[in-house]
């Protein structure tokens, strides 16, 4: 389905992702770790087309996705959504607006400058809304909601674009931790109901543990780890972050004792 | 008591030379100051020596117009709003020539500038031309376009609004695209990676972001229009200039007419200033509206 082959990016004399290559066959959670630097973000965002690669390609479905430019190119991001660290939201407009943007591909330049947009694709955009229990924001600007409540706005942005890949670049890293299961159980909803592809950058080893599929472990622009959540022994752990034996997974944890009572109040935020 | 001794004495020729510093940095801020003054002085001398008339013979001068003005306006204080109302047309028309050309500068220059700016330009070769075709437009004075522009149009509001637009462009485009450097590119990249277009991205990532310093610039750059579409009366686009340059040049008898034409003038820009106030203030802190629906 989604093949990497050697993607190597280098900016300047730094090497930022050195002869990435994995292959991914069914749609699946796969969550990308390592420290900062290590060249997670720059992994993703080749895959968006945000940043070409140096070398090497990517296919998805037989398409060769390194070469598109243009228009093509276009129509690959909208199939290949992507959700930021800082949402990357318009602040000034309206929430519903925001998440109409990831239709843009589909809408041409004068209807956007008209703010034409489909009376079916404005109902969508409110049930998406709905569904990840923000719909009563939908009137307000984005710039005046909260951090979480912005990232699932960023989240309806990309599920209105119907995507086949989800990407999430470090999504909960700006977030407080009740915040960021609520998001983080949000993309794992999504890749559970919609069968939709979803790679995430994370910083924490626990979250990759609980919400992903399978774990890439990167360190300095190199993959040094894939396999399954229970392959990524503490060992494993030392090895991608290039820590010594003090390296504790608690240090990086942002977990929240989950008990009932805990996870029927994440139910109740998610609902509202 | 010996161990502090030490450190008191790096203390003292610490101060000391700071002192020395200061001073003579004072020493050479006065020889500055005196040279800058002796310069002033000089270079007057030499604009007076050359001046036909001689600065300070004109100087009783300087004021006999305005006094001439005021006078004959409070004199015939009961014709003013006869005044006020005849030459309210004109002032239309050099209204509206500002209006337009601001309206058809701005929008051109909107263009120019997103063309400009480093970071959110399509074609980053074309950014160096774009801007040394900004400098040209900004460099020519309106006057000159407008001259010649009549010269091959004939007179009227035409030629004057079309060499102001030209003008306005190239100020606009600058000044828009520094506003544009101060954009967050946040939601630029955001709308890059769900497919959009360069123009969707900047219609909807960058101008809302950046409308109401684009709208107080545009408003101040109608009030200098204003003022330049009045002067450009004066060498036959219409308008209050024209009027105006009548009124004058009538001479004695005709200066309460000049001085109703000054308080038109007047009165437009404070409006104008007020009303670019209140637009900008809607526009950055929302309407009344949308902060009771949301």
């Amino acid at each position: 389905m989604l093949r990497f082959d050697n993607i190597t990016k280098t900016f300047g004399a730094n090497t930022a992702v050195k002869a990435a290559s994995f292959v991914v066959d069914k749609p699946m959670m796969i969550g990308i770790i390592g420290r900062s630097g290590a060249g997670k973000s720059t992994l993703l965002r080749i895959l968006n087309k945000l940043t070409d690669s140096t070398s090497g390609e990517i296919t998805f479905d037989g398409l060769s996705v390194t070469d598109l430019r243009g228009a093509a190119k276009r129509n690959w991001q909208s199939q290949c959504a992507m959700i930021f660290q800082q949402f990357n939201l318009v602040p000034r407009m309206d929430v519903v607006s925001n998440v109409l943007h990831g239709t843009l591909n589909r809408r041409s330049t004068m209807s956007t400058m008209f703010n034409l947009y489909p009376d079916e694709d404005i109902h969508s955009a409110i049930d998406i809304l709905e569904r990840l229990g923000i719909a009563e924001h939908a009137p307000k600007r984005a710039e005046a909601l909260s951090g979480g409540q912005q990232q699932r706005v960023a989240i309806a942005r990309a599920l209105m674009q119907d995507p086949r890949i989800i990407l999430a670049d470090e999504p909960i890293a700006s977030l407080d931790p009740m915040n960021a299961q609520v998001v983080m159980q949000s993309l794992r909803d999504i890749h559970e109901q919609d069968n939709r592809m979803v790679i995430a950058n994370l910083h924490t080893l626990d979250t990759a543990r609980r919400y992903c599929d399978r774990v890439i472990g990167m360190r300095d622009g190199k993959i040094v780890f894939d396999g399954t959540p229970e392959q990524l022994t503490t060992g494993a752990a030392r090895d991608i972050y290039g820590a010594d034996a003090s390296f504790s997974e608690a240090t990086t944890s942002t977990q929240i004792e989950t008990t009932e009572p805990g996870n029927k109040l994440l139910a109740d935020i998610a609902a509202h | 008591m010996a161990p502090n001794t030490a450190p008191r004495a790096t203390e003292t020729r610490l101060s000391d030379a700071y002192l020395a510093q200061i001073k003579s940095k004072r020493l050479m801020n006065f020889i500055m100051l005196v040279l800058f003054l002796a310069l002033l002085a000089s270079g007057f001398y030499t604009a007076d020596s050359r001046n036909a008339g001689g600065f300070w013979d004109g100087l009783g001068n300087i004021f006999d117009f305005p006094a001439a003005m005021f006078g004959e306006a409070i004199e015939r204080a009961y014709l003013m709003p006869a005044h006020l109302i005849r030459y309210i047309p004109s002032l239309i028309e050099t209204i509206n020539i500002a209006a337009a050309s601001t309206l058809i500068g701005a929008m051109l220059g909107l263009v120019m500038s997103l063309l400009v700016t480093r970071g959110l330009a399509p074609i980053p070769w074309l950014v160096g031309p774009l801007r040394r075709i900004l400098d040209i437009l900004r460099a020519v004075p309106e006057i000159v376009i407008a001259l010649v522009l009549i010269f091959m149009l004939g007179g009227g509001p035409v030629p004057a609004m079309i060499a102001i637009a030209l003008h306005t462009v190239g100020a606009i485009g600058k000044l828009f695209s520094e506003v544009n450097e101060n954009a967050s590119l946040k939601p630029v990249e955001g709308l890059a990676s769900v497919g959009a277009n360069w123009t969707q991205r900047m219609w909807l990532g960058v101008i809302p972001q950046v409308a109401p310093n684009y709208l107080s610039y545009a408003l101040l750059r109608f009030e200098i229009n204003i003022r330049a579409s009045a002067i450009l009366g004066f060498v036959g686009a219409g308008g209050i200039g024209y009027d105006l340059r009548n009124t004058m040049s009538w001479g004695n008898g005709k200066y309460d007419e000049a001085a109703a034409i000054f308080i038109l003038l007047f009165l437009t820009i404070v409006v104008v200033d007020q009303l670019s106030s209140l637009l900008r203030n809607r526009l950055t802190h929302g309407t009344p509206m949308t902060e009771v629906t949301s």
